[in-house]
């Protein structure tokens, strides 16, 4: 966390650097090989708004993206068109990803933030007859 | 002019690294970011951006935090679109001049306002730019209310909503005046290129914001946004309501070329009744009173004549 200024100490107009130092591909460098600077929110946490969490069970996705596509957190985590989980420090728990999931039974769900992500994927919910 | 991005499908555009940083303050389930994200992933130039005041940008730009990887400027709440015109000038100016340090990279220029800031407030400086043919993408990411301040009524909210300086009651059912077609309007203004989009159709969005990277020229892209807290419904069916919104045609994503040649770039399949996406937001909850309910059919009648409008422009090709 920065130091927070008080009211008397804010500069007018002020310049945020994102990176330390020089980064000269972007959009070809993926977020864990990017350095960022503690003025960059990546560096900040909301998972605090969270009152339910997603859960990922890899076992029926089918690496459609929708979800990454469609969350509003940049939270799920795709890398080689395969997903890898989701980030909990940025997921504000909309659950538009649950909602947006083609398969069945969904391979995201949400979840009371407390719940134990070993213990839910366990017991995950069978496949809808009815809706297949 | 520098290479188009290959986006065949979802699973290839999903290798994009994103500009956007999560973190923001922005609501949960809200669709600017989404947006955004489109956006952004359309390319892999360079980008140089900027956002009026509003959600967007008071979400992303906590001091001291910014969510941008990219060079982002905002200065007030009219003048996102001439900030950024202001730096193509600079670019070309620098170009002409061979001061350029890199002059092999191709920096795309873009501005985001909501719906406030450009169908009401920056409405004459979007229009300046339009005008002066700059080689810059507007945005307007419309959600159809002043979402920031608490929900005031924008020239942007279509009739019957209720926002907060037009509140249903006994004697009103909320907003009177129907929506500015800012579509027309910007049309009007003979640009290369005008589109609407949508969240939920990611594919068309990339299509269309490539297509307006790669004519030179003014281009302007209003973006549907459904506001999770002013639309009121649940964060989880943001994408849902938005594809109520294209589905029942309230929204219909079409492109005008050259200010002429309209091409409709979406035809629901099963076209769904204006009824529904107006049930599924709580803004228009009293519509369904037994008082208000000739406006559903107003409403109806509207968005089937908008249609067939559309789809005449379409067949007649001016």
């Amino acid at each position: 966390m920065m130091t927070k200024k008080g009211w008397d100490e804010f500069e007018i107009g002020a310049m945020l650097r994102t990176f330390n130092g020089k980064i000269d591909d972007i959009a070809g460098t993926q977020q864990q090989d990017r350095d960022y600077s503690e003025n960059s929110s990546y560096t900040a946490s909301v998972a605090d708004w969270r009152l339910i969490k997603p859960i990922f069970n890899k076992d029926y996705c089918i690496d459609c993206q929708f979800c990454w596509v469609y969350c509003p957190d940049v939270s799920i985590i795709s890398r080689d068109k395969k997903l890898i989980g989701v980030d909990m420090d940025h997921c504000k728990g909309c659950g538009i990803c649950v909602e947006v999931c083609p398969t069945n039974p969904k391979s995201l769900l949400m979840f009371p933030e407390q719940a134990d992500e070993e213990s839910e994927i366990a017991n995950w919910p069978k496949k809808d007859e009815k809706e297949a | 002019m520098s290479e188009i991005k290959n986006i065949k499908n979802l699973k290839e555009f999903s290798t994009s690294a994103d500009r956007f940083e999560g973190a923001n303050l922005l609501c949960p389930g809200c669709a600017h970011s989404i947006i955004v994200r489109e956006v952004l992933n359309a390319t892999n130039d360079d980008l140089i951006l900027s956002a009026s005041t509003g959600c967007l940008e008071v979400c992303t730009a906590v001091y001291p935090y910014t969510s941008w990887d990219a060079s982002w400027i905002h200065i007030g709440f009219e003048n996102s679109s001439t900030a950024v015109a202001g730096a193509e000038t600079m670019y070309k100016a620098l170009k002409k001049k061979g001061r350029l340090k890199q002059p092999e990279r191709t920096p795309k220029f873009v501005s985001f306002a909501g719906d406030g800031a450009s169908y009401d407030i920056g409405f004459q400086w979007i229009s300046g730019c339009m005008e002066r043919g700059h080689n810059m993408m507007h945005i307007v990411l419309d959600n159809e209310v002043y979402a920031n301040t608490g929900g005031q009524r924008s020239s942007s909210t279509p009739i019957g909503s209720s926002a907060t300086t037009s509140p249903e009651g006994k004697k009103s059912y909320g907003e009177k005046r129907n929506k500015k077609d800012m579509m027309a309007i910007m049309a009007a203004h003979g640009i290369p290129y005008v589109a609407q989009v949508a969240p939920n159709k990611w594919k068309d969005m990339v299509k269309k914001i490539q297509h307006g990277f790669a004519v030179e020229g003014p281009v302007f892209i209003n973006a549907v946004s459904p506001c999770t807290t002013e639309w009121k419904f649940d964060p989880k069916d943001t994408m849902n309501i938005a594809d109520l919104a294209t589905d029942s045609l309230v929204f219909p994503l079409y492109e005008i070329i050259d200010g002429r040649e309209l091409n409709i770039t979406y035809r629901p399949k099963n076209i769904v009744p204006v009824e529904e996406y107006l049930a599924a937001q709580g803004r228009f909850k009293h519509l369904f009173k037994d008082e208000y309910k000739y406006l559903i059919k107003e409403w109806q009648d509207r968005v089937d004549e908008k249609w067939a409008y559309l789809q005449r422009r379409e067949e007649a090709r001016i």
